[in-house]
């Protein structure tokens, strides 16, 4: 059946069988590589992407599913070719990966993480990206990143571009 | 040491890893990004049952699904290729991709399905019906063992794979005269690596060429040598195209079965086939699992606590297929006693066939288990002598002027200083007041206690324990290459020939380059040939290259700097050593003599009549390294293992709420010392991922089979792996105790972390429940057991043994 999805921005259309997981259409429709397939039942989050800016399954969603919805993959982060968001740019600094498998799902739940709150403590950074399983790191690193990446845009004064319309951005308690 | 660390210039310092721009952006190139034209994609169809012969399989309804290409069977797959490699002198053993004629463990690869689709291929799948008779099965070790039970292998007689017993020095007199003597048993749970990405591979046949195309996602070495063995094809007729990037390793990666399967496939049907495994097929029939092994250990020791002698028995559940199980018993040999001045050591290898999953290299390939048999030892010889565990490790230490220290087994440790060490460590965390911190933790009426560990990591893998553990295999070398090319335009570029999962490989060379060339690092080129382009490389395991790659890529500029240098010194009419090089230049002292990067480049590539006599033109080096201190076939049972050794210690503070049973890791910390650090990002990331790594291994991971001989744990909700809540925040205490095997005194650090944090974790729970009277002594250590077993404590019980 034909698909009418929003991907970082631009409109694009697809025909599909209804069963094809988001994943599966963003990689083999749309050629958007950087979601991952790692569990495929919901767990390890290399899959995520954002729906309407929160960071969703793309294993566990059918593309069916994400009409109407408003959907960023990790190609939608970088403002131009060869050149790095704050957030991406944090990870490199502080080497928050490896194998950099798990990483786009990683960075999206840190950008959607980022957009409501400006100065996460560990805490909150933790529970953010809790369901995003990094096998090579122990998570070290990648926290760092994003307190990191949360002080140069606290710093930068970013506008959070993605957040919804109707939620304040608030300060951490 | 042939480099001065007091001028380096990019070795050591906290240069971002180079790889990391392209991950995060998505832009990695993994082998699931692999898409050809007219690309087949594979389902396989697994056995249910632990072992059962197959009677018929009738795959004609799912041949007749529209866009289903293929049923493969194993006998046509077994006619067409050779059964894969076996490292071990064990012929009977024979292992195939698919199940030929029984089924040897629940989730077996029985036949394979070829269709337009993945989702076609698996629907179809379904449809393939397989009559089986059931046999008879075993999983448990110590039952595969007794001459009763069901072999898995009939033709090969028993479960028996290896069984070795190595007696290294005096070991009976040493216990006879010993004043005391303890024994015990402890058990390693089976778990893995479990990459996020699982293994994947596209093969592409060309007849016309006879050409075998392979993008995997592979961490093996002999890769392309073993596809072309199977295959019966020439290994020149293999490429193996190394820019791969590979999600996640840590050992596991060698998907042989997989690729010889697929190889085959894409001959059979003149198309591009690919299988990317989706996570059951990784779980249960990837055979992929990690070390599942019993230790019985024996040690001799004093009232001082000075442990003598040690004997180790140590048990390993293979699964139904060699794979490299047996010879992670072997690996260990190399740090047997760990950092300890054990004099003399009884080791017996036991590997057995079991119906379970097949192993492979893990990790530390068998160390982080011997380290955690030989940790829990020094620990029960602390608590017989009443001892500090620390004092008790203090004083069986290898002390640093004691290095270069040969050990029972025959490898000699190249350096290390553990006193100061554990003295850093100790500093760092203040243990009195750790102590104090465990006391008030216990007065809130939690369950407290202190975990400690120390180990070893050798590391530049070699490959000695094969030929100790098979006489038929005579290899001393096991080497790594480095190309360095310099083009018409001055601009360089490296090869390197491996794939990596996560190392840093190209931030190592160009690091290691830059350094030697005293050139900007991030102006180097990094690239992977593909295998034919290849010089001999023998991939990233055991640690091995920060020592092996960075060695190739350092000898290799230094070629290059001296033909720089002779160019220099034939246009300056003087000798070499009156040259001076910096920075890419040349000049001679008091003299207005100087060549630039570029006019030098200019002579190589254009300039024939300026070259000295006999040098070829162009500007290229290679330099192939043979691993330091290798070279030598064992003798009398001993052998060198490894060249260098890095230490860890560990100290765990652990507190366990009793109503919940759930363990809360209060304060981490990791001593390390791994020499000479490269590139101090990788190496903290390898640490504290290698610690994270531990930490699933010690509470939460287990492949867990079921009586009826079904994996249990086949998904991330029942195999839980470590998540950002699990892992606490880890400090590490740094020291550097140079190699004096490599070239800027760097050792390896791939598997820090894991071989101890095990060990550490382990011990800090055990110091939780001592004031009960229970302890636990196998891994993991699930929530659901520490609940149990404090419970029926409380309520006076006996503890119940994990089985």
């Amino acid at each position: 059946m034909k698909v009418d999805l929003r991907i970082n921005g631009q409109n694009r259309s697809a025909d599909i069988e209804p069963r094809k997981s988001l994943l599966d259409v963003l990689r083999e429709n749309f050629l958007l590589n950087g979601a991952h397939a790692g569990c495929e039942h919901g767990v390890c989050g290399a899959c995520t992407v954002l729906v309407d800016g929160e960071p969703v399954r793309s294993c566990l969603m059918f593309a069916v599913q994400a009409d109407g919805y408003e959907i960023t993959t990790i190609e939608g982060l970088a403002p131009a070719p060869g050149e790095l968001s704050v957030i991406q740019d944090a990870f490199c600094e502080t080497h928050g990966l490896q194998c950099g498998y798990c990483t786009p799902g990683m960075i999206l739940a840190a950008h959607a993480l980022l957009q409501h709150t400006v100065t996460p403590s560990r805490e909150e950074i933790v529970e953010a990206i809790s369901g995003n399983i990094c096998r090579c790191t122990g998570y070290g690193q990648i926290i760092e990143a994003v307190q990191f990446a949360a002080d140069r845009l606290r710093i930068a004064n970013t506008p959070r571009s993605v957040a919804p319309a109707d939620e304040p951005v608030v300060e951490a308690k | 040491m042939t480099a001065d660390p007091s001028t380096f210039r990019f070795v050591s310092t906290n240069r971002r890893v180079r790889e990391d721009r392209r991950f995060v952006a998505g832009h990695g190139h993994f082998v699931a990004d692999v898409a050809l034209e007219g690309m087949l994609h594979v389902a396989v169809l697994p056995s249910q049952h632990p072992a059962a012969r197959i009677v018929s399989i009738d795959a004609s309804a799912a041949l007749a699904m529209p866009g289903v290409h293929y049923v493969l069977t194993g006998d046509e797959l077994a006619a067409a290729t050779d059964p894969l490699m076996n490292g071990l002198d064990t012929p009977k053993v024979r292992r195939h991709p698919l199940a030929v004629g029984q089924t040897r463990y629940a989730g077996e690869w029985v036949v394979a399905v070829v269709a337009d689709t993945r989702a076609l291929a698996e629907d179809a799948a379904e449809k393939v019906d397989v009559s089986y008779e059931l046999l008879p099965f075993v999983t448990n070790a110590e039952q595969a063992l007794r001459p009763d039970s069901p072999p898995v292998h009939p033709a090969h007689g028993s479960n028996v794979l290896l069984d070795r017993t190595f007696v290294w020095g005096e070991v009976e007199k040493h216990f006879g005269e010993s004043p005391r003597h303890l024994s015990f048993r402890v058990t390693w749970g089976r778990s893995s690596t479990v990459p996020i990405e699982t293994f994947g591979v596209v093969a592409s046949w060309d007849p016309w060429r006879e050409m075998l195309d392979v993008w995997a996602s592979i961490q093996m070495p002999k890769y392309p040598d073993q596809i072309a063995r199977a295959l019966r094809i020439p290994a020149n007729g293999v490429r193996v195209h190394q820019d791969v990037d590979v999600g996640g390793s840590y050992g596991v990666k060698r998907g042989i079965k997989q690729t010889v399967l697929v190889a085959h496939l894409a001959r059979r049907l003149g198309r591009p086939v690919r299988l990317i495994e989706d996570r059951l097929d990784n779980m249960a029939g990837g055979d992929a699992h990690g070390p599942d092994r019993i230790f019985d250990v024996e040690v001799a020791f004093n009232d001082d606590g000075i442990v003598k002698s040690m004997k180790m028995k140590a048990l390993d559940n293979a699964g139904a297929y060699a794979g490299r199980a047996p010879f992670q018993l072997g690996k260990p040999i190399g740090a047997i006693v760990g950092p300890y001045r054990i004099e003399s050591v009884q080791y017996r290898a036991q590997s057995v066939t079991t119906n379970k999953a097949v192993q492979e290299a893990v990790r530390g390939f068998g160390q982080a288990p011997t380290n955690y048999a030989i940790e829990t030892a020094i620990d029960k010889v602390a608590a017989a002598v009443g001892l500090p565990r620390i004092e008790v490790r203090r004083r069986n230490f290898i002390r640093k002027e004691e290095f270069p220290y040969l050990i029972p087994s025959g490898s000699t440790y190249d350096s290390g200083d553990y006193h100061t060490v554990v003295d850093k460590v100790f500093a760092h965390i203040d243990f009195a007041a750790m102590e104090k911190e465990r006391d008030r933790l216990r007065a809130c009426g939690l369950l407290a206690g202190i975990g400690i560990a120390a180990c070893l990591e050798p590391s530049g893998a070699n490959s000695a324990f094969e030929p100790l553990l098979n006489e038929k295999n005579t290899t001393t070398t096991w080497m790594d290459s480095c190309r360095i090319v310099v083009d018409g335009l001055g601009f360089v570029t490296v090869t390197i020939h491996n794939t990596s999962s996560g190392q840093g490989h190209e931030t190592l060379v160009s690091t290691v380059i830059g350094e030697v060339l005293q050139i900007d690092p991030d102006l180097i080129r990094v690239i992977r040939p593909d295998s034919l382009a290849c010089l001999p490389s023998n991939s990233p395991v055991g640690s091995r290259m920060a020592i092996m790659l960075g060695g190739a890529a350092f000898h290799a500029a230094q070629k290059l700097k001296s033909k720089l240098i002779r160019i220099g010194a034939h246009q300056f009419c003087l000798n070499e050593d009156k040259i001076v090089y910096a920075s890419g230049g040349l000049s001679a002292p008091n003299s207005d003599k100087r060549l630039g990067w570029s006019e030098l480049v200019n002579i190589a590539h254009r300039h024939y009549h300026l070259l000295p006599e006999g040098m070829e033109p162009g500007l290229e080096t290679t330099h192939v390294m043979q691993v330091p201190t290798g070279g030598t076939l064992p003798q009398d049972g001993r052998v060198q293992m490894y060249p260098c050794h890095s230490f860890e210690f560990h100290v765990v503070l652990m507190a366990i709420d009793p109503a919940l049973g759930k363990p809360e890791i209060k304060r981490y910390v990791i001593g390390h010392d791994c020499g000479t650090v490269i590139n101090p990002h990788i190496v903290r990331g390898m640490t504290l991922g290698g610690v994270a790594h531990g930490l699933g291994a010690a509470l939460l991971e287990e492949f867990v089979y079921n009586d009826e001989g079904q994996l249990i744990t086949q998904g991330f909700m029942d195999y839980l792996l470590p998540s950002a809540h699990e892992v606490p925040e880890v400090e590490i205490v740094h020291h550097c105790t140079p190699s004096p095997h490599t070239v800027f005194g760097q050792k390896g650090s791939g598997e820090s972390g894991y071989l101890g944090a095990p060990a550490a974790i382990s011990a800090a729970i055990n110091d939780c429940v001592a004031a009960l009277g229970i302890s636990f002594n196998k891994l993991p250590i699930r929530i659901s057991a520490i609940g149990d077993a404090i419970a029926d404590a409380q309520q006076g019980k006996p503890q119940r043994q994990a089985t």
